[in-house]
């Protein structure tokens, strides 16, 4: 389902002109277990719902973004710049 | 007499809801009726197949059902070779006519990298008993005179690697049949049955919630393709999955033109013409995940322009359908089969993505002895989920139909 995504530079714009690069996940530090380094390059919550997720206006101002989306209705509810991403 | 016409034959039993099983299976979809069917076949009759919806209507309903075995990696070529075998005996097995038609397939390389990956498959194809070879474009043009080689254009035909005992199946027909021949060894179907929450006692899952009630099961098995996460996520497991829709479309019927699948990664497209005379149309998954299985007019513009490339052909013929279906995209494009440590009594049957179809029968057989025994069988035991942890990722996703963008 194609939908509109409010680029917090341009405004809404169609999905199409963005690249989704998934859900935030945080960087564990360099001395950090395997296992978690594991879960950081692999394991996704991939929920249903509301998730915090990347994106980049790649046809458009070229910047990237932050933004709360349901995955199911696609519903976009929040963009941020990164520095104001809260975690 | 009259009667008698009327009665309604059924393909399966409508069984009310026990509260315990030996094994629950949530996912009614090609994968949790193959491995039920494989769990009677093992005498294990004690089973319930739940589906929220209506049988086969995931990812199986929306299936393009191209059944191959010209895979890259050792550990997928036999895997999806012995499936591929079995597929060639299932009609007379299932006593259903799954309309199976091995037509062959091309796999079209036009760049030199490309055409390097697709001598590489062909190469450890033959050495692990996969019919398939790299073919010139001479070849091509005999096999499928229709289409465009590119001579002198962008993207140029440079080869194909050619298998010919790959077909397509009639993928309903499919789910149909193991549902009904599971069905009559005593296994019970429960479509219309939404899995809730799992039920764990001392790190072992004993049970599922459902909105019809609680049950109580010794194994639980998970084949729930593109809903993995929701599922696992009631286990407290995060699976190395995101869930994208893959979109397809078929042209009105035309006059049989094409007897060949033909698929390029490079041009992001594949295509073959079904027995009704449709000529049907896929490419890559959407390029952002979603749960949402409405199709775009975006990606419908985006296929067209790709396999007008291939065919131009097709370029007067009109559009009768389109459609989108959930796939559990892996990061080595490459199945999640068997336990999982740490919580047992819970088996994995996922990470299909876009190629899971042709996979059912050795999926559902190799699970079903798992279940059965407790013993990972040798062919599914690369595809465990430690796998991730262990860093030896399987990485299929050079014999990914069209996978280039993702
Ligand atoms: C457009 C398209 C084309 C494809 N083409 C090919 C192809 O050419 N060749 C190939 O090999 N593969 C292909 N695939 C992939 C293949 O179709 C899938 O991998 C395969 O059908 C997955 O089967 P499954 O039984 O694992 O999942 P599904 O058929 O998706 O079944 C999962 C079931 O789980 C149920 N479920 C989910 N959550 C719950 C819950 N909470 N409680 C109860 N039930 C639940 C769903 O209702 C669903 O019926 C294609 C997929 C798509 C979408
Ligand atoms: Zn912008």
């Amino acid at each position: 389902m194609a939908f509109l995504v409010p680029c917090p530079n341009c405004g809404e714009r169609n999905v199409y002109e963005f690249r989704c690069a998934g859900e935030i996940v945080t960087r564990p530090n360099s001395d950090a277990p395997q296992s978690e380094r594991t879960a950081y390059l692999y394991l996704r919550k991939n929920v249903a719902g509301e998730q915090r997720e990347w994106w980049y206006h790649k046809l458009g101002c070229r910047k990237w973004f932050t933004a709360i989306r349901n995955t199911v209705t696609n519903e976009v509810t929040e963009t941020a710049w990164p520095d104001e991403t809260v975690a | 007499m009259v009667l008698q016409l009327f009665k309604k034959s059924q393909m399966w039993r409508k069984p009310d809801l026990k509260n315990r099983y030996e094994v629950v299976i949530i996912g009614g979809g090609v994968h949790g009726l193959s491995t039920a069917y494989h769990l009677g076949k093992l005498g294990l009759t004690d089973v319930a197949v739940i589906d929220k919806s209506y049988l086969g209507g995931g990812g199986s309903a929306r299936s393009t059902a191209i059944i191959r075995a010209n895979y890259l990696t050792p550990e997928g070529i036999p895997f999806f070779r012995e499936s591929h075998k079995m597929y060639e005996n299932l009609s007379q097995e299932l006593d259903f006519n799954l309309l199976f038609n091995q037509m062959g397939r091309l796999d079209l390389g036009h760049t030199d990298s490309a055409v390097y990956w697709l001598n590489v498959r062909a190469g450890f194809n033959q050495l692990l008993g996969v019919n398939s070879r790299v073919i010139d474009p001479n070849e091509i043009s005999e096999l499928v005179p229709v289409l465009d080689l590119r001579k002198g254009k962008t993207m140029p035909v440079l080869a194909a690697l050619y298998h010919p005992p790959a077909g397509v199946v009639r993928h309903d027909a499919v789910v149909y049949g193991y549902a009904r021949a599971a069905d009559r060894m005593g296994i019970e179907l429960h479509p219309f049955t939404e899995v809730t929450g799992i039920i764990k006692s001392n790190g072992r899952v004993t049970g599922v919630q459902t909105n019809s009630g609680q049950i109580s099961a010794g194994t639980v098995v998970s084949a729930t393709a593109g809903w993995s996460s929701t599922i696992s996520t009631m286990v407290d497991l995060d699976l190395p999955i995101t869930t994208y829709p893959l979109q397809a479309f078929v042209t009105e019927p035309l006059k049989p033109f094409l007897d060949k699948t033909i698929s390029s990664a490079n041009l992001h497209a594949y295509a073959y013409q079904t027995d009704r005379g449709e000529v049907v149309i896929g490419g890559p998954v959407d390029p952002y995940p979603t749960y949402s299985q409405r199709a775009t007019m975006n990606m419908l513009e985006d296929l067209s322009v790709f396999i007008l490339k291939l065919l131009p052909i097709l370029k007067p013929a009109k559009i009768l359908r389109q459609w989108a279906g959930l796939c559990d995209m892996t990061p080595d494009y490459a199945p999640i089969l068997g336990k999982v440590e740490g919580l047992d009594g819970f088996i994995l049957n996922c990470g299909w993505g876009t190629w899971g179809f042709k996979a059912a029968p050795i999926a559902g057989k190799t699970v079903a002895e798992l279940v059965a025994t407790g013993q990972t069988p040798k062919l599914i035991q690369p595809f465990g989920l430690d796998r991730f942890e262990n860093g030896r990722l399987i990485n299929e996703r050079a014999a990914a139909t069209a996978a280039a963008i993702h």
